[in-house]
């Protein structure tokens, strides 16, 4: 098990390694410079910030020299936010945007896979249909369109919790932006656990706990959600990943300082530095937590195994 | 002697499934009423007196009504609401049905293979997977966008492309745990070929997770539509979807409510009925529940 887990990280950094070139040559390769504004700067300002940055090297130089830096930890300075670095905005973005991913998917996995469960013990009855119905209405509607009904509601009509701004952090400011990233991924999570519970609880093993007459209570908790999980953890690797490093429309409409936006500014302003750092740490993080689901796999269903 | 009963004609898996499908009543009516909308869709543009960039000067932003001929009412620009919806339809369905044909073909092959051989074979294929997982989806669409303009057919590409790494990795998962099971122990010890294996006992298999996970992908294919649209990457004006027009209408909440309820209520139906289909087709299509003679 060890072994494995030391060998997937292992594997993990030419992963990266291609991952990283990827995205420097991809973002390259896109016309336009970081320094292209309304106001056309004189051309030889232009050529000295170009050196100052090191832009005016050959590519594949920059690209060792982007390497170096990645190496000491250094994602260089940015271009967009001058005077910070890119791992000063990462460093101040991500506490944010994790602390409301997380609570998102925490309360998503709970609801989402307690109302799946729900839904297929009472598959094809007028409260699988009902349950399955409000699921879709959380995938009908955008986030972006939820978010300001929201707003309109609870916070501007009723006055019970701000309207945007992170604030100190408290529940207050945070209960909006997490039931907003939330409600589509319970629907998400309760559709794919209802689909598999569906297919274990027709299996021979819990025909076979049934017949022996345990209740259904024990037949659910100890034989079939383990292997109805499987699907649902398959999902919920790469979407935490996602989750947790914010959505640009959710900092946009409740005013958070995380770092989702980054993504969409970073790769639109040609702010190549920021851009490869957010992509660089998107991409470590989405390495580790499918590690993390191929170990739970190995939890949920012995018979994959890993040391083989 | 023979295995196969002999008092009925045999009957492929999709027979099967059709009759199954046809006994399920939300299933069904979910299926007439996608009909509809599709058929709405493509026939009423053609037919009805409005064209999706037409303004209408004396009737800016007015309601729905008999009276103007505009039964679904009119956009800030004095377009007519219910002929832009059947035209945001149209390319609202074109991007779901290309993009997710493109992840289902790449994403089921792919899963599948790498499952069944396993070893490293699939260690290589999910590496792969993990590289391409790991580019941020609004980054590489972005990036395709500057590179080769805001082209639709690319917007139908781009994510119809980057999908079908979520139904290889779901498809190689399950896939993992049939692969030890005993009819496909029975048929590698008969000698059929692996190909055949996974076509012909694997995939049916597999069959019910895809077709849920399809029928997720639609809607969600659709949102990522209407997501591109919200940061003007998507579609562009005078040409619309779905997600734009339910865009449009949410920055007009307060003024003009049949702005956004109207687009909303086709996307929202036809969301609704994707799922009740594949809910349906879920059932019909499991080899194992043949309850439905």
């Amino acid at each position: 098990m060890l072994r494995f887990i030391l060998q997937r990280l292992l594997t993990g950094i030419p992963t990266l390694l291609v991952l990283v070139a990827l995205a420097f040559f991809l973002i390259r390769a896109a016309p336009g410079g970081p320094f292209d504004s309304e106001r056309q700067l004189p051309p030889e300002i232009e050529a000295n910030m170009r050196r100052a940055y090191h832009l005016d090297e050959p590519l594949p130089m920059q690209f060792a020299r982007y390497l170096g830096g990645l190496a000491r930890g250094d994602f260089g300075p940015s271009f967009q936010y001058r005077d910070f670095t890119v791992t000063e905005l990462i460093g101040a973005g991500f506490p944010v945007s994790l602390r409301v991913g997380a609570l998102a998917m925490l309360l998503a996995v709970l609801v989402g896979v307690s109302v799946g469960t729900f839904a297929a013990l009472r598959q094809n009855r007028a409260a699988d249909h009902a349950v399955m119905a409000a699921a879709m209405t959380g995938i009908s509607i955008p986030n972006f369109v939820m978010a300001p009904l929201l707003v309109l509601v609870v916070a501007v009509g009723l006055g019970w919790l701000p309207a945007g701004g992170y604030g100190d952090g408290g529940w207050r400011h945070l209960l909006l932006p997490v039931v907003t990233l939330a409600l589509p991924q319970i629907a998400y999570l309760a559709r794919l656990t209802r689909a598999s519970m569906i297919e274990v609880l027709r299996s021979a093993y819990i025909r076979t706990a049934r017949a022996q007459g345990l209740p259904l209570r024990t037949i659910i908790l100890h034989h079939a959600l383990r292997p109805a999980l499987l699907p649902v953890v398959s999902y919920l690797g790469p979407a935490t990943a996602a989750v947790i490093t914010g959505s640009v429309v959710i900092e946009q409409i409740f005013g958070l300082p995380g770092i989702g936006r980054f993504f969409v500014t970073g790769a639109l302003n040609r702010d190549y530095t920021l851009v490869m750092g957010v992509v660089v740490f998107y991409g470590t993080l989405i390495l580790v937590f499918n590690l993390l689901v191929d170990l739970i796999y190995g939890v949920l269903d012995p018979r994959i195994r890993h040391d083989a | 002697m023979s295995l196969v009963r002999q008092d009925e004609a045999p009957r492929s898996l999709w027979q099967d499934a059709g009759a199954a499908l046809r006994q399920n009543r939300a299933a069904t009516v979910a299926a007439l009423v996608l009909a509809l909308i599709t058929l709405s869709v493509v026939v009423l543009p053609e037919v009805l007196p409005f064209g999706y960039e037409q303004t209408d000067w004396d009737h800016i932003a007015t309601g729905p009504s008999l009276g103007t001929g505009h039964l679904l009412g009119t956009d800030a620009l004095g377009r007519d609401l219910l002929v832009r919806t059947l035209w945001g339809g149209r390319v609202s369905l074109l991007v779901a049905l290309v993009a997710t044909a493109v992840s289902l073909l790449i994403g089921v092959t792919y899963g599948a293979v790498a499952g069944y051989a396993g070893g490293r074979i699939d260690q290589v294929m999910m590496r792969i997977v993990d590289i391409l997982y790991a580019l941020p989806f609004m980054f590489l669409v972005i990036l395709l966008m500057v590179l080769f303009g805001r082209n639709l057919v690319l917007i139908f590409v781009a994510i119809g492309a980057i999908n079908w790494l979520d139904m290889a990795r779901i498809v190689r998962g399950q896939t993992l745990s049939l692969r030890n099971r005993e009819f496909v122990e029975a048929a590698r010890a008969g000698g059929v070929p692996a190909a055949r294996i996974i076509r012909r006992h694997i995939v049916p298999n597999l069959l019910g997770v895809v077709v849920v996970y399809v029928t997720l992908t639609i809607p969600h294919v659709i949102l990522v539509e209407s997501f591109l649209s919200f940061l003007g990457l998507g579609v562009q004006e005078p040409m619309t979807s779905w997600g734009a027009l339910v865009n449009e209408g949410a920055q007009e909440l307060e003024t003009s409510w049949w702005m956004i309820v109207f687009p909303s209520a086709f996307l929202a139906v036809t969301l609704f009925c994707c799922n009740f289909l594949g809910d349906g087709l879920r059932d019909a299509l499991d080899p194992r529940d043949r309850s439905h003679r």
